[in-house]
């Protein structure tokens, strides 16, 4: 068969997948270099939802990079919102009430459920379980509805303020979120059923896609990808912000850092990320969700309209912006795909002067070409689905 | 002569236009309504006529009407001829395989003896292997022909994947053949009138091994290789538009159909009721007559055929909408390393039971 090979002429076939090719959504290139099915070349292309977000931030106040932040991964906005905030915060040193931290935990995981979900789902669907995908669909929208009930917004939901937030949560939210899990978890079950055990679908992941400790590392994954390569690392356990140290939940990880044990890890983070939300909500205390400090939250309209000083402050805040003291900040979160790190600096001015984001999903589509050379044509699927690669993020 | 020549047309024109006329536009509707069920959706319903919806009936009038007025589009630098010739080939072979199977048995009508199937070949499992086989050529063409990378991957794809399964499709009929000791689909049909020797208790690994090489042949879902929407954008018919991707979608709906039948004839006893031997349902209708009892029975028969059929058909769509797709690879892998040895044991212990038994 060798010596066969050897006198007949071939020749490499190098085909363009995408940017718009069913598998890659959120918009990216492939340059794949194919010998008969198998892989030679694969190159990245990015950018093609590059929206100049930096350059917009620094035409923004503060308050106004938050709607931007909804933008970047647009299936976990809520995430996004939170540790934008954060950074601000811990930049002008501000403590937000106990009760904001603690919805703030609940907005980050039903954001982090619902990314969760669509990862699943839209990997589902491109192996060709379309069922999977419409059931994983429907818990979305499910948790959707209360993201909605919560902030108001289903996708881009702008919740978050600096200082505080939008809201309170709203009357009936505990008992909405009870009825609301327990059928995201009887369709979770049917996922299971209908995923995990299902020999197909595992033949189609297993194995494909793997990634050793080490090299996951070197790349700079962080998130369910990393996990699922065995390393234990989630910025809410390692640095955690907000309550999540009071919080009792466990990091799945996983062993063998292939696309079955990403999808297994992500799998099992939706279950524990249901488990913070309820812990949250039993342990949420009364009191205020705004800081106190009038330079840098609004105060409640009534005091707008009614005390003089509180209208200074409005009027200020809203015309020039915020001004965090001078200086820079980085602080990150744990995003649906790993470590969403904001790098701010301030000069001063009610503008950021820059505003970096480190994208989670960047790493993971640099990997690709490694994690999928040598393999067939059909391994780009799961590969790139169980990544995750959002280009609003990514690109920004 | 003439009676005979009568019959043919009939028969001829009562297959075409179940076929053609009523599975092939209604299985689309089948295929929306079904998945939508299976998937908590409505599903097609936004077609009507003067405010009529009728459950999305209506949608495959519109389809066709959409289909009819599309451009009829040949990529640059394709081949124009085989480019249209590719659809044909792949539609026509499946309208004609259903010729050979037998969807009523044998009646005496007035003095005339009427035989439910169109032509009543002595090779007619064969045909259907035959027939069944050329509609390879018709992917491979438009993959070939389209001038598009994806189509070619789709096209090398069908090549490989539907020959393959031909073999070991041929390899698991086999044991069914030996076990009736004929090829005739009548004759097959007519040998399971006893419920207790249906091809499915006969053969139970044939069956199972025969159903997964069907939908291979067919090329649907978990086997959608060929045209895999995820990988390929859609395969071999990426390039085609208008009326020519119709034919290649009504060739993969009759071919469900054909698949169910030919599933029908060999394994679940074609048109005969469960535990009802033809003398019993003869005698149950005495009361109309010899000419209205045989008459009686036909539609009976053929009407038990029919929902076998339908029985088929929706276990295909279940079948498509559940499962995830295979690798390409692994699709070879089943089919040459498990289903072709297990065949070959099958064929093997039925030969000794057949040699046993006799």
């Amino acid at each position: 068969m060798a010596d066969l090979a050897k006198d007949l002429h071939t020749e490499h076939m190098v085909m363009n997948m995408g940017p718009s090719h069913p598998v890659t959504h959120g918009t990216v290139k492939f340059m794949v270099t194919l010998d008969g099915e198998t892989i030679v070349d694969l190159k990245t292309n990015i950018g093609y939802l590059h929206r100049g977000f930096e350059k917009m931030c620094e035409n923004g106040t503060w308050e106004q990079v938050m709607p931007y932040t909804d933008r970047l991964n647009y299936v976990s906005p809520l995430i996004n919102n939170v540790g934008y905030a954060l950074a601000v915060e811990k930049l002008i040193d501000i403590d937000v009430p106990d009760r904001c931290k603690y919805i703030r935990v609940i907005a980050s995981e039903l954001a982090r459920i619902s990314d969760h979900y669509t990862n699943i789902a839209a990997g589902g669907l491109e192996l060709g379980a379309f069922t999977a995908f419409l059931y994983f669909v429907e818990a979305r929208e499910l948790v959707w509805d209360l993201i909605e009930m919560l902030t108001g917004g289903r996708v881009t939901s702008n919740y978050v303020r600096i200082g505080g937030l939008k809201n309170d949560i709203p009357d009936g939210f505990k008992e909405k979120t009870q009825d609301v899990f327990r059928r995201c978890r009887e369709l979770w079950t049917d996922i299971h059923k209908l995923l995990t055990k299902n020999r197909i679908f595992i033949d189609r992941v297993r194995g494909v896609g793997t990634m050793p400790p080490d090299e996951a590392i070197a790349y700079g994954f962080t998130g369910p990808c990393l996990r699922a390569s065995g390393v234990l690392y989630d910025v809410r356990k390692a640095h955690p912000y907000l309550v999540y140290d009071l919080m009792d939940f466990d990091i799945p990880i996983g062993e063998n850092g292939d696309n079955f044990d990403r999808y297994l890890v992500r799998m099992e983070e939706i279950n524990q990320s249901m488990r913070i939300v309820e812990q949250a909500l039993e342990k949420m205390p009364k009191g205020p969700i705004n800081v106190d400090m009038p330079q840098y939250r609004w105060q409640a309209k009534n005091d707008v309209y009614n005390k003089i000083e509180s209208l200074i402050f409005h009027f200020k805040t809203v015309t020039e912006g915020i001004k965090p003291p001078p200086g820079e900040i980085y602080l990150a979160v744990e995003g649906g795909n790993g470590e969403l790190g904001f790098y701010l600096v301030s000069d001063g001015s009610g503008k950021p002067y820059k505003c970096r984001v480190r994208p989670p999903c960047f790493p993971l589509t640099a990997a690709m070409p490694r994690m999928v050379k040598g393999g067939f044509l059909a391994d780009i699927i799961p590969t790139f689905d169980m990544i995750n690669m959002i280009g609003g993020e990514c690109d920004r | 002569m003439a009676a005979e020549l009568i019959e043919s047309i009939v028969k001829i024109l009562f297959i075409f236009g179940v076929n053609v006329g009523f599975f092939s536009p209604i299985l689309g509707w089948v295929e929306r309504k079904q998945s939508a069920i299976m998937q908590d959706r409505v599903g097609a319903n936004r077609a009507d006529v003067f405010g009529f919806r009728l459950i999305g009936l209506f949608h495959p009038i519109a389809d066709a009407i959409k289909v009819l007025t599309k451009e009829d589009f040949v990529p640059d630098g394709a081949d124009k001829l085989f480019h249209t010739l590719a659809p044909f080939i792949s539609l026509t072979p499946a309208i004609i395989t259903f010729a050979v199977i037998p969807f009523g048995g044998h009646y005496e009508i007035f003095g005339h003896s009427v035989n439910l199937v169109i032509a009543d070949l002595d090779v007619g499992m064969l045909f259907i292997f035959a027939f069944g086989s050329l509609a390879t050529f018709g992917a491979v063409l438009a993959g070939w022909a389209s001038n598009n990378n994806w189509s070619f991957l789709g096209g090398l794809r069908a090549a490989a994947q539907m020959l393959s399964y031909e073999v070991a499709m041929g390899l698991t009929i086999i044991g069914v053949i030996m076990v009736f000791g004929t090829l005739k689909l009548t004759e097959i049909g007519a040998m399971q009138e006893n419920f207790f020797r249906w091809g499915i208790f006969l053969q139970p690994i044939g069956f199972i091994l025969f159903f997964t090489c069907a939908i291979a042949e067919n090329k649907r879902a978990p086997f959608d290789m060929a045209e895999a929407e995820s990988e390929l954008i859609a395969g071999y018919f990426t390039e085609y538009s208008g009326l020519k991707f119709v034919m290649f979608w009504m060739g993969e709906f009759l071919e469900i159909v054909t698949i169910a039948g030919v599933l029908t004839t060999l394994f679940f006893g074609a048109w005969h009721l469960p535990f009802v031997t033809d003398q019993m349902l003869l005698s149950f209708f005495s009361f109309a007559g010899p000419n209205g009892s045989n008459i009686l029975a036909m539609l009976v028969n053929v009407g038990t055929f029919y929902a076998k059929l339908i029985f088929f058909i929706w276990l295909q769509m279940t079948i498509r909408w559940t499962l995830p797709r295979f690798r390409y690879d692994q699709v070879m892998r089943l089919g040459w390393k498990m289903i072709l040895p297990i065949s070959l044991i099958n064929i093997f212990i039925t030969g000794i039971i057949v040699l046993l038994v006799k």
